[in-house]
């Protein structure tokens, strides 16, 4: 099934989507979308999270079956009934997530891919690597065909990633969020890469940022809630354009505007040392302070001792080395439990597995971290009505949609999942939060509501710190926003002087002299 | 419409599950040359015949019951424990020797203290499997499983050396089993004539116990969260290790107090064979049940129907005793694989898309809406 | 008895005595390495057992009497890939919990073979069992020779089958299939690869290896049938994947280990040493438990998806 690369297969000038509609349990991803991709140009596919961008992208990958519509290649109406089927067309993707195999080398990741490599009893490794050499060369992308993929850092998994796709003869080429785990400096030299190759591929690029759909797009297609509403050339729209298009409406993100209060530091960290889960050191030498009445920013490209730095603030991860203090006091050693209980509040990363507990009701989840106080319980009994009043009074407040509090948490799309964790955690008026990543997938509409939120916990003296990949949000909510790179702050910037050029150095380990 | 599909596809999947494992059974049946038809008959009507036959329904569902319910209580915790059978054993020798040893207390003293040794013999045994799975990580399913052959080890050493009844000795005959208890460590009889006991009551009791426990109580909400999603319930500062620990020993102690039910109820001493496969029958009555004492009760009575019906083929058509274990192991299967079909949202929505296009096949496309 | 000669006798019934745990557990660790773990192993050996020993006795005094172990290896074989079938029905396209359905198909098999021994055999036959074949020259070096190369073939094959999967695993198509489907399914999906069609054929082939299993406890090492005769080794089978970290030589290893704590309680009660028949019969699994809980960092390294059940369209 798979072949040789472009030259068995026809060359793709043009495939056409047609009336594409696919369902999930609750969601119309997709509503009735018709789309064209072309040789020769890159489509960009934008809309906010949630809009269907990507469920569009793994029906034509094969991921998934279409519940209606068809695709026409060169004309003829084509089937893709699995991802291989794609790949003998010549459609190939990179995913938000990477599809590599982490404990086999870039040859073997190649060689599971290429049916013609597999032998009967013998894998051929040595063609594959003599393939992903020769690939490397023609598109100047410099990759280590013996390295293991878990060694690798995330912009060199992207690269293998591409070349994969390139090694399997694709011709159009899709980019899922590319660049949403790279620093500034590595998106630009990702977009030039991508300008070069779009003359003898197409391209679709997925994102959300708008300044790079313009640097990098010749047409653009926009998404709202499943249905296709504007389709045609980048160049005569400006972003501001494009965002009243991906919303509907006009979109205002709540802005910091006030000067900070200045209070006490509330949560301190002082030479943190934290281990990550392969024994290495994620956090190392780290010192940080939480002021009460602060938005706190925290920026970073993913994978820098974020996650197991807010782990190890709310007691969720120990700590090898240094001390946190909390209110004053010290903490490093002490539990979830006792840190909650003083008003530690946290927001983390996995919201479907680690905010919630899916299996049980929204009314539960509310009271996730109060169910065994005085106002919830009594002598060991649980006072359902409470739980019940409770419940109802943050759905109304908080304005969670669900069929009834009732309900599986687990069962509500992740916007209101994100809303059931802020209402418990914002409810407690904790004195300090630790947020991570609160609007990641989540749409404008809620990220308006999540961000005056914060800035109001904020106003009520109480400290975030706002851990977010997204510099916009990070320049607009933060009082001053601090750079983590391999597990240490590099700097702290008030936000005044926080520019997109010099977080992006920062970012990438750039000290600026001065 | 939604309601409606959601219950005739929850009831379409019970109902194959159900067929799959009748069919499977009557395959097995007729590889040992039993009518299949005959055997069911006889399974599910033999014990009605006479008053007897119903209480000794009862009689198996007690046990059952009471381990089911330790099941429950360990598997919506998160930690799936296989080794009631051991634990059921373990519990029968604690509360033999308890009973033995204080043979001259008043029965509102001794049968108390009889039946909480049990609980406690069972509860230990099982404590290790639960401190193992906390504290490092040991898959409990093989760890139980090794402590079941331990125990049985155990039961027919202590049956055959240390506990056994010196009468056995004197006579000669060398039975395996130890003295009988005193009277006062006895369970009322429920209804003369049958071998019904009061430890029926017993099980009642904690049933309802059991759904107060893990529905209005902060242990349970600790336990069922620590089962459902242990990252979130470590995230709200419950501790997870001290959830297993404690699900594991509750369980093992229901199953320590079914085997000192049997014992003072049933038997009145400990003889080899006692627990009869009740640990791992159980297991199933805790599936079946859906792992609800509201559920467990009826599949509980179900499966002693099943038992008694089966002791009866075997003793009429020559079907063999291990039959049952069959029976049991294809339920198992049929309930797990169903388990999932309803569970699942994604199983579901292909499912009535399916439907929606054989109702209307003119129309292509499904309307577009909201959520289900 | 003098200790070298216990010694001689504990390593040289060692060997043969885990054939067994060694077939069962390389069949086991590609179950594993594939993402799904069965307990049923223990079942689907009983059933092997069974299988196996029905065409020696009824063909005993017939004409295909000198076919009677290969017929009986067979039918295990086949009886071993129609269990591990089911169970991939069960757990790969039904999607169902694998540790409740191991337990499930245990019950099933150990259930099934009593019965169907019950019913077409009864009582207590023997059979004969297999001749050695002694290597020539090997076999006559002293001490070593004895323990190693005068072992009836079947000996020989489960030992060669350990480079064997070696090879399997690490040097071909299938079995880097195998290790993507049970540490990157998504990764494995989106290259072309049939997920849940490789984690079928690993299934068959680790029921096809218990089913061996079962057949060489009762054609071989007890020459009978009986309940309880394969007494939990399956389940030990599926731990010994844990302790020998997924890798054939580790299993082997752990195979021996196994086998010596067995031949070491046979040995004490031979040698007249005093010492309860029940705690010497506890040994094994007794061990296990040690070794499960010393092993604890090994899991670490195990596939990364064993246990989760592969669903395309799901979306987390």
């Amino acid at each position: 099934m798979h072949n040789d690369a472009a030259a068995a297969v026809e060359p793709i000038l043009e495939l056409r989507l047609a009336g594409i509609t696919k369902r999930f349990p609750g969601i119309l991803a997709c509503d009735d979308i018709a789309l064209d991709i072309r040789r020769g140009e890159v489509l960009a596919l934008v809309g906010e999270n949630g809009a269907g961008k990507s469920t569009l992208m793994n029906i034509l990958a094969g991921m998934y079956q279409p519940d209606a519509g068809t695709i026409t290649l060169n004309g003829r109406p084509v089937r893709f009934r699995d991802p291989s089927d794609a790949h003998a067309r010549g459609i190939g993707m990179v995913h938000q997530d990477f599809m590599l195999v982490p404990n086999m080398t870039v040859a073997e990741n190649v060689a599971l891919g290429l049916r013609r490599l597999h032998r009967c009893l013998r894998l051929d490794l040595a063609e594959a690597r003599r393939l992903l050499l020769e690939t490397a060369a023609r598109h100047e992308l410099p990759v280590h065909p013996d390295a293991y993929v878990w060694q690798l850092s995330v912009g060199e998994q992207q690269r293998v990633e591409l070349i994969k796709t390139l090694c399997f003869g694709a011709q159009v080429l899709i980019l899922d969020e590319p660049t949403s785990a790279l620093t500034p400096q590595e998106t630009d030299d990702l977009i030039d890469r991508l300008k070069r190759m779009s003359a003898q591929l197409a391209i679709v690029f997925i994102s959300h940022k708008l300044n790079e759909v313009k640097a990098l797009s010749d047409r653009v297609a926009i998404l709202r809630r499943g249905a296709v509403v504007f389709q045609g050339p980048t160049t005569e729209q400006s972003p501001a354009d494009l965002a009243a298009l991906m919303t509907g409406r006009e979109v205002v993100l709540p802005h910091n505007e006030g000067r900070a209060q200045g209070g006490a530091a509330i949560l301190e960290a002082r030479q943190l040392q934290v281990r990550g889960d392969r024994g290495h050191l994620a956090v190392d030498g780290l010192d940080l302070s939480l002021h009460a009445g602060e938005i706190l920013g925290l920026a970073g490209v993913s994978g820098n001792g974020q996650r197991e730095l807010a782990e190890a603030l709310t007691g969720l991860r120990p700590v090898a080395a240094g001390g946190i203090r909390f209110l004053g006091r010290d903490c490093t050693h002490t539990g979830v439990a006792a840190r909650i209980a003083a008003g530690l509040g946290y927001i983390p990363e996995d919201r479907h597995h680690e905010g919630i507990v899916p299996a049980f009701s929204v009314q539960e989840n509310l009271a996730l971290k109060d169910f065994a106080t005085r106002r919830f319980s009594v002598g060991g009994l649980l006072r359902l009505r409470a739980l019940a009043d409770h419940a109802a009074g943050l759905r109304r407040h908080f304005d969670i949609r669900c069929a009834s509090t009732a309900a599986a948490a687990g069962s509500l799309s992740g916007g209101n999942i994100q809303k059931v964790i802020l209402a418990r955690e914002l409810a407690r008026e904790p004195r300090a939060l630790v947020a991570v990543y609160p609007t990641r997938g989540v749409d404008l509409g809620a990220q308006e509501f999540i961000h005056a939120q914060l800035l109001a916990r904020r106003a009520a003296g109480g400290g975030v710190l706002l851990i977010s990949e997204e510099l916009e949000e990070l320049m607009n909510l933060s009082d001053r926003i601090a750079v983590i790179y391999k597990g240490r702050i590099l700097k702290v910037l008030p936000s005044a002087e926080a520019t997109r050029e010099r977080l992006g150095l920062l970012m990438a380990g750039v000290i600026d002299g001065e | 419409m939604g309601n409606s599909f959601r219950i005739g596809y929850g009831a379409a999947v019970v109902t194959a599950a159900t067929l799959a494992a009748a069919g499977a059974g009557a395959l097995a049946l007729l590889a040992v040359g039993a009518s299949p038809l005959a055997t069911y008959a006889t399974i599910f009507t033999g014990p009605f015949k006479d008053l007897f036959g119903v209480s000794e329904i009862l009689v198996r569902a007690v046990p059952l019951i009471l381990v089911a319910l330790g099941i429950a209580i360990s598997f919506r915790s998160g930690i799936i424990n296989i080794g009631a059978e051991g634990q059921m054993l373990m519990g029968i020798l604690a509360a033999t020797a308890t009973a033995l040893a204080l043979k001259g207390l008043p029965g509102w003293a001794l049968l108390p203290l009889t039946l909480l040794a049990g609980a406690a013999g069972g509860g230990l045994w099982a404590g290790i499997a639960g401190l193992l799975r906390a504290r490092l990580g040991v898959n409990e399913i093989l760890s139980t499983v090794m402590l079941n052959y331990i125990a049985a080890q155990l039961y027919t050493f202590l049956l055959r050396g240390p506990m056994i009844d010196p009468g056995e000795l004197e006579t000669g005959s060398g039975t395996p089993q130890s003295m009988r208890l005193p009277r006062a460590a006895w369970l009322s009889r429920l209804v003369p004539g049958t071998r019904l006991h009061t430890g029926l009551l017993l099980a009642l009791v904690l049933a309802v116990a059991v759904y107060v426990l893990l529905w209005h109580t902060t242990w349970g909400f600790r336990l069922r969260a620590a089962g459902a999603e242990a990252k979130a319930a470590r995230y709200a500062g419950i501790s997870v290790e001290r959830s297993l620990v404690t699900a594991m020993v509750l369980s093992g102690a229901f199953a320590g107090l079914a085997g000192a039910v049997e014992l003072t109820g049933v038997h009145h001493r400990a003889i080899e064979n006692i627990s009869s496969g009740y640990g791992f029958a159980g297991i199933v009555v805790a599936l079946f049940g859906a792992l609800h004492p509201a559920g467990i009760v009826p599949a509980a009575v179900f499966f002693g129907l099943l038992l008694v019906g089966a002791d009866m083929t075997q003793r009429t058509a020559g079907v063999p005793a291990n039959m049952i274990l069959v029976l049991q192991g294809v339920i198992i299967l049929a309930i797990v694989s169903a388990k999932m079909y309803l569970n699942n949202a994604y199983a579901q929505e292909r499912a009535r898309r399916m439907w929606a296009r054989l109702r209307r096949p003119s129309s292509a496309a499904p309307r577009p809406g909201g959520l289900s | 008895m003098n200790p070298g000669g216990m010694v001689y006798n504990i390593l040289s019934l060692g060997v043969p005595f885990s054939v067994a745990l060694l077939l069962a557990s390389l069949g086991e660790m590609f179950n594993q390495r594939a993402g799904v773990f069965n307990l049923g192993c223990e079942g689907i050996m009983c059933m092997g057992a069974f299988l196996a020993f029905l065409p020696p006795t009824f063909l005993k005094a017939g004409p295909l009497a000198p076919y009677g172990n290969l017929l009986g290896f067979a039918a295990a074989l086949g009886g071993g890939v129609l269990l591990g079938l089911l169970f991939a029905l069960v757990t790969v396209t039904f999607r169902a919990d694998q540790g409740i359905a191991g337990i499930g198909l245990q019950m099933f098999g150990w259930g099934l073979s009593g019965s169907l021994f019950r019913h077409y055999i009864g009582g207590v036959t023997g059979v004969e069992g297999m001749a050695a074949w002694p290597i020539p020259g090997l076999a006559r070096i002293p001490f070593l020779g004895g323990i190693l190369f005068n072992h009836n073939p079947v000996v020989y094959f489960a030992f060669l089958l350990v480079p064997a999967s070696w090879y399997v695993l690490y040097r071909t198509p299938w079995g880097l299939k195998v290790r993507a489907v049970g540490t990157a399914p998504r990764a494995a999906d989106s290259m072309g690869i049939h997920v849940n069609r490789v984690r079928y054929q690993a299934l068959m082939l680790g029921g096809a290896m218990a089913g061996l299993g079962g057949a060489y406890l009762s054609l071989c090492q007890a020459k009978m049938f009986a309940d309880d005769l394969v007494a939990g080794r399956g389940f030990i089978a599926v731990a010994l994947v844990y302790f020998g970290r997924w890798s054939p030589l580790g299993i082997l290893g752990g195979a021996l280990l196994f086998s010596l704590a067995q031949t070491l309680q046979l040995s004490i009660q031979v040698g007249g040493i005093k010492f309860p028949y029940e705690f010497a019969v506890m040994l094994p699994y007794v061990l296990v438990i040690l070794v499960l809980a010393l092993a604890r960092k090994a899991r670490m390294r195990g596939p990364a998806q064993l246990g989760v059940p592969f669903d395309r369209e799901m979306r987390y």
